[in-house]
């Protein structure tokens, strides 16, 4: 192992780490790590979720500083005392959570931080702008609000202005979570040019193929600690999957071959029993930057996991915003339980038992600065025996809440903790817990597992199968064709805010999706 | 009426508006930038009264209305500076500070001018207008708009300004961005403090500016509590303005049309009781939060503290 190794200042390093430690009250999040990012590397960062990974971003990009330890720039021990410093010692850094400002344009956003007095120079961003997409191969409207686009397309706003910015150290924070496929390809072969042209890339992943893809060098945070470290000569001399089960050792412990393929067990449904959830010809009026939905029909049976595969931003959101009734249709009818609900409210179709998981966990899922233990009774604020004439019930709350909390397993230092300041993984468990709390019916699940780790996707995966298997009916929506290939039993395509097809998740149905997405009949 | 009668009636009613809108104008203004930048400034009140009592001590003492103003100014930024030093860097609750600084202010003023001039109230020689040749003689409206003192002409033209410093400037962008995600601000190389500040400085400024042009154009004198809630309705008006200083200049027309009704209602001697004249203002403030108050959008993160790396 490297570790010692790096310990010796490396003239090569752009940036390295020696012993640094981050605490926060109830945790260490960072605990004596040493790493070191060299020019002409991607630096791959792995580890479950909560293990510190985001902690050891925020101190390179200079919004907390180090507890303990010191971190050499060109090495020079640097303080990075804010992220303007950060900005100037030319570390870009593409963070976790968006960092646009939703109200204004994609423009906008990429001009901020210039100097306050001068106009802001949009021709010459444009042009600029026009240069990178074209080698990034991806496409941005430009004048486009932010809270217009998908997650998926503010993701690649984040990383053009990384690019924008002339930066030596481009730092990406789980940037592929919300990338389709052939996204994830286009950032790492672009990760590939970058660093061919001397770039250093520090890059967060819980993919574990993405990891053996686009790496040079791996290191595995474990709980605050660096477990291990697999050098550059060492990659190379391993198949990706000699370096998938090394990593799996790293991190879990034990040797595994590929965690993520399940095999999907075999369900009986019933095609006789009566749907759950029936909608037919459902429509969306378009908004300025989302698509319209137009005749939407399918339905779910009991026990049926359904799947909606297809591109970011076709309409999944628009799609399941509706059916939760969060947002108005056109026309069209859903069914639950065979009572048409489409002009019942958010709250009411809740209560007959349509839950909806966003994807948008922080954004709409919770409320950041709300404790840990309210947030699992968000949505039944005033209802017994959690509220009583309009009082809040501590004890009660806190009960059922550490009730929950060890069922779910959610990692948090305490019940009162802000919901903000779990991890990712944990916050998506909150959500979980909540939504399928008494009298869930028909489950609607938006990207239920991106940016989480290995573990906990497993575990939710888990949780999913066990839903349809109590006999609920599932929507799952994702991004990810592996994951709709392991859990569902049929899967719709979308497109263009309609349904192209709908696939019997078969031995062939890989083919027939894939055919669909790229606008194939299947 | 005889129509001549009217026509005095009305061209005054006109003027008096205008003057009774500035103060509101200069205040919903302030407060506007303050709130982009994500600040509820509930101290605005205080700031005018400081603006309203040292712009009045300034020209009483030099006989220079400008100087006056530049001493209200100053009055407003010295209280401005306490709430960034409170609110902005070490993060208190915006609303018991701005509250705080009102009530003290309101006490503070109505203490020293006590001390100064106990009982009476010295009043200012009459101002100079700015006759603006041609428009000032159109009937009516000529006398009432194009005959009035300087500063509200500056006053007018600030809110343009203010329009040209949020849709095409940088500063603009990061108010903005200072008061909707402040952490993206941040990230992007701009200290959001400092931002925040440069924004409650300027409400400051221009609440002085304000309750200055209140005391020393508008009464001619200073009495405590002469604000009058002047700077809560100027909050009111960047409420509703979404964050459009032309919306700010109509609602401070149209609230400077209802005091001066007010006012002149007193005056023509109609016989309705004074207290309801008086309410006519505030009627107005109700009606208007009833019909627009529901598509007020206010800044993401008004109101919250920024602090780095906290989540
Ligand atoms: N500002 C903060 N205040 C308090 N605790 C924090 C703060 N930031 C992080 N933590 C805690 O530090 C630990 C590490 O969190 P971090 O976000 O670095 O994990 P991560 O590896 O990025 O996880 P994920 O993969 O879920 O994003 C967690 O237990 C988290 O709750
Ligand atoms: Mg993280």
């Amino acid at each position: 192992m490297s570790i010692a190794s790096s310990l010796s200042v490396d003239k090569r390093d752009i940036v390295a780490l020696e012993g640094v430690t981050k605490r926060f009250p109830g945790v260490v999040a960072n605990d004596g790590v040493d790493l070191a990012i060299r020019p002409g590397e991607v630096h791959v960062l792995l580890g479950e979720n909560g293990a510190g990974k985001s902690t050891l971003i925020g101190m390179l990009s200079g919004l907390q500083q180090p507890d303990e330890g010191r971190i050499l720039v060109d090495g020079e021990p640097t303080a990075i005392t804010s992220p303007r410093h950060a900005l100037a010692l030319g570390i870009g850094t593409v963070f976790q959570h968006m960092m646009l400002v939703p109200t204004l344009t994609v423009a906008e956003n990429l001009l901020l931080g210039g100097p306050w007095w001068q106009r802001p120079k949009t021709e010459e961003l444009e042009a600029r702008v026009a240069e990178i997409t074209r080698t990034l191969g991806i496409t941005v409207r430009l004048h486009a609000k932010v809270s217009e686009l998908s997650l998926g397309e503010q993701q690649q706003v984040e990383i053009l202005r990384a690019m924008v910015r002339n930066t030596r150290l481009l730092i990406l924070d789980e940037s592929t979570s919300m990338l389709t496929p052939k996204g994830i390809e286009e950032l790492g072969a672009l990760m590939r040019r970058l660093v061919g042209q001397g770039l250093a890339i520090v890059f967060i992943t819980h993919k574990l193929k993405e990891a053996a893809a686009f790496g040079d060098r791996i290191s595995v945070l474990k709980l605050g600690r660096k477990v291990g470290e697999i050098p550059p000569e060492r990659f190379r001399a391993l198949g990706e999957q000699a370096i998938i089960s090394e990593i799996v050792e790293l991190m879990f412990g034990k040797r595994k071959d590929d965690p993520e393929a399940a095999e999907r067990p075999v369900r009986v449904i019933h095609a006789e029993a009566a749907p759950l959830l029936q909608v037919h010809d459902l429509a969306v009026a378009p908004t300025d930057e989302a698509p319209c939905l137009s005749s939407i029909s399918f339905d779910i049976r009991p026990g049926e996991i359904f799947g909606i595969a297809g591109i970011d931003g076709n309409g999944q959101k628009q799609l399941a915003e509706a059916l939760a009734g969060q947002r108005a249709t056109m026309g069209g009818s859903v069914r639950l339980e065979g009572a048409p609900i489409e002009a019942l409210s958010v709250g009411e179709r809740r209560e007959r038992g349509l839950r909806y998981l966003t994807d948008d966990r922080l954004g709409e899922g919770t409320v950041g600065t709300f404790p840990v233990s309210i947030n699992f009774f968000l949505k039944q604020v005033g209802a017994a025996p959690f509220w009583r004439k309009g009082v809040e019930q501590r004890a009660e709350i806190d009960k059922r809440a550490a009730q929950i909390v060890r069922e779910y397993d959610v990692r948090t230092p305490s019940l009162k903790t802000p919901v903000a300041r779990l991890s990712g993984g944990n916050i998506q468990k909150v959500l979980l817990a909540r939504e399928l709390a008494e009298g869930a019916k028909v489950v609607i699940f938006n990207k239920p597992t991106y940016g989480l780790d290995l573990a906990n996707t497993l575990a939710s995966r888990q949780r999913i199968r066990d839903t349809a298997a109590r006999g609920l009916a599932v929507l799952l929506i994702s991004t990810d064709l592996e994951e709709l290939l392991s859990m569902c039993d049929r899967i719709a395509v979308i497109s263009n805010g309609s349904l192209v097809g709908t696939v019997e998740n078969a031995d062939d149905a890989r083919t027939k999706v894939g055919r669909l997405m790229i606008g194939l009949a299947a | 009426m005889t129509g001549l009668f009217s026509e005095v009636f009305l061209s005054a009613l006109l003027f008096g508006a205008v003057t009774a809108a500035i103060p509101l104008l200069l205040a919903g203004l302030g407060e506007q930038m303050s709130e982009k930048a994500g600040v509820l400034n509930i101290g605005i009140e205080g700031m005018m009264l400081a603006g309203a009592y040292l712009g009045f001590v300034g020209a009483f003492y030099s006989g220079s209305l400008w100087l006056g103003f530049f001493t209200g100014a100053a009055g407003g930024i010295a209280v401005a500076l306490v709430m960034a030093l409170l609110c902005v860097r070490i993060g208190l609750n915006q609303i018991v500070i701005g509250i705080a600084l009102t009530l003290g202010l309101e006490g503070l003023t109505a203490l020293l001018h006590h001390f100064q001039f106990s009982r009476s109230y010295p009043r200012l020689p009459a101002v100079d207008v700015t006759v603006i040749p041609l428009l000032s003689d159109i009937p009516v409206i000529g006398p009432a708009l194009f005959r009035q003192h300087l500063i509200v002409y500056l006053a007018i033209a600030l809110v343009f300004a203010m329009g040209h410093i949020y849709r095409r400037t940088q500063l603009g962008l990061n108010l903005q961005a200072a008061g909707d995600k402040p952490a993206a601000l941040d990230v992007a190389g701009i200290d959001v403090m400092r931002t925040r500040t440069i924004a409650v400085l300027t409400t400051g400024a221009l609440a002085g500016l304000g309750g200055a042009f209140l005391a020393n154009v508008g009464a001619g004198l200073f009495i405590p509590f002469i604000t009058n809630g002047a700077g809560f309705l100027g909050i009111v008006l960047a409420m509703l303005a979404r964050g459009r200083p032309v919306w700010v200049l109509f609602g401070a027309l149209l609230f400077g049309v209802c005091l001066s009704l007010t006012t002149a209602m007193q005056v023509a001697g109609i016989n309705i009781p004074t207290d309801i004249i008086q309410m006519l203002p505030f009627l107005a403030v109700m009606i208007m939060l009833v019909l627009f108050g529901r598509r007020a959008s206010l800044p993401a993160a008004l109101g919250i503290p920024y602090e780095r790396g906290a989540r």
